[in-house]
């Protein structure tokens, strides 16, 4: 699995770094960066959570 | 044409229910059963409004969602089909980037998303403790029972935006009085005026200063906007007005009502008293933020090309409603939605709204509530109602929903 962010849409809401902060991290903007790619297991959780909650829907989890 | 003047049709103007609708005074927490009803036949209904208009109201969340996420529904007031404010007191004008469009809207929000990232909150969590704290040892030097918005509920918001802002301490007093003016309903249309007016000349002369000794505070980085050339000082200062009043009246309602919510759960309020788990807390944040619906006369828009959506299509030149309080009720999406149980995962929960208005503010104001629900029911075990829930004045018509008051003794 795979995680894709669109950071042009993000609207800095800080769900995603909730949801799942060892993937997503935000810039000195408050932007969204995407920490890790590829995630192991025990993650994906909450980045479906992330990907769920995202006001901008500017993340997916795409299967490889 | 006799018949028509004489037989007015079965589906005649009367047909279509009025928005908002009264609340049932059995549960103040509750949406007005009326709601609850359109919702079960439908996910999207015509209301009509104050002023005689009939915009769309959407009451499932999976709708609410994905109209709030779509490009082609404006948030600017002056799109046509905009619903009206649910009152025709005389509103405020346009509140800065909430009520416009990308690109501009994506343009002036990004100036000032940096101080509301995850982690610079968190850096702010000491700070708003040491508030939150002072305002307990407060209530428990002073006269007992006290009137919790007035003493603690609504200084809260007001002493957190002060120091995110950068407003010096020795002019906490003049900013909190003012701002207090501004947001209370039992103030006249003069007094809120002038106070709104005191605050922007406040705003704009502190902006000056910065702008000629600029400090480490988002006063400072906005004023730099100004000196760069991306911002006149007017929208400037209506930027700094908007944080301003965006977080007073919700995270101080919350406060309140969540208070006053929890004292008529005894149960769920001992969960929060007696936990040390932060995570609950955070938890528990989320499912009364679900549970309380502050902003109960929804979000309001227009939508600019047809859109078809749950049944219906909704054309060019109509408004919606999406009513947030009865989305966060939907039982498609929350088994038993009427229940406050802090335990339940809330998180998914559209009081922020959706889309790219969602608040702005909403990784500070779960903080701040993070802090005073982890706090005040240890530090004030004892604390409760000093009046009957009947006596109660809830806000029913204001545009943030409420009490006007909340009697507590210890
Ligand atoms: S949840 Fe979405 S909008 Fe919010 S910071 Fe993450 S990517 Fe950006």
């Amino acid at each position: 699995m795979k995680v894709e962010l669109e950071a042009d849409k993000c609207v800095a809401s800080g769900q995603c770094v909730l949801a799942a902060m060892d993937v997503f991290d935000q810039d000195d903007d408050g932007i969204a960066i995407l920490l890790d790619e590829q995630p192991a297991a025990e993650h994906l959780d909450g980045v479906r959570e992330a990907v769920a909650i995202c006001p901008a829907a500017a993340i997916r989890l795409v299967d490889q | 044409m006799a018949d028509i003047l004489t037989d007015p049709a079965p589906e005649a103007p009367d047909a279509v229910p009025e928005f908002p609708m009264p609340r049932e005074s059995r549960c103040p927490f509750d949406p007005p059963p009326a709601l609850k009803d359109l919702q079960a036949q439908a996910p999207l209904t015509k209301v009509r409004l104050w002023d005689g208009s009939e915009p769309w109201l959407v009451t499932r969340y999976a709708e609410q969602r994905a109209l709030l996420g779509d490009a082609r529904v404006s948030a600017d007031t002056d799109s046509p089909g905009y619903p009206t404010k649910a009152s025709p007191d005389a509103g405020e004008g346009k509140l800065s980037f909430i009520m416009m469009d990308d690109p501009e809207h994506a343009r002036l929000r990004r100036m000032v998303t940096a101080p509301f990232a995850v982690k610079k909150v968190e850096a702010l969590r000491p700070a708003v403790q040491r508030i939150v704290d002072g305002l307990i040892d407060d209530m428990l030097a002073g006269p007992s029972p006290v009137d919790l918005v007035d003493v603690f509920a609504l200084p809260i918001p007001s002493l957190v935006i002060c120091e995110l802002l950068g407003v010096p301490y020795e002019e906490h007093d003049f900013f909190q009085e003012h701002t207090k003016t501004m947001v209370r309903t039992t103030a006249t249309p003069e007094e809120r005026g002038k106070a709104s007016r005191d605050v922007a000349g406040y705003l704009a002369g502190l902006l000056g200063k910065r702008l000629a000794e600029p400090k480490d505070d988002l006063l400072s980085s906005i004023a730099g906007r100004i000196a760069a050339g991306e911002l006149t000082h007017q929208q400037a200062t209506e930027m700094g007005l908007l944080l301003l009043i965006a977080g007073h009246e919700t995270t101080a309602n919350m406060i309140a009502l969540g208070t006053l919510a929890l004292l008529q759960n005894p149960g769920q309020l001992a969960l929060l008293r007696e936990t040390d788990d932060p995570e609950f807390v955070a938890g528990a944040v989320e499912e009364l933020l679900r549970y309380l619906h502050i902003t109960h006369l929804g979000r309001r828009r227009a939508v600019t090309e047809d859109i078809e959506i749950g049944g219906q299509v909704i054309k060019a030149g109509e408004g919606v409603i999406m009513v947030n309080e009865i989305g966060n009720r939907d039982p498609e999406v929350f088994a038993d939605p009427d229940r406050l149980d802090l335990t339940r995962d809330a998180r998914r929960h559209v009081a922020f709204g959706f889309g790219v208005h969602q608040c702005l503010g909403q990784p500070l104001a779960r903080m701040e509530l993070q802090v005073v629900y982890g706090t005040l029911y240890k530090r004030i075990p004892t604390l409760k109602p000093a009046a009957p829930l009947q006596d109660v004045r809830f806000k029913s018509d204001a545009f943030i929903y409420g009490v006007h008051a909340l009697p507590v003794s210890w």
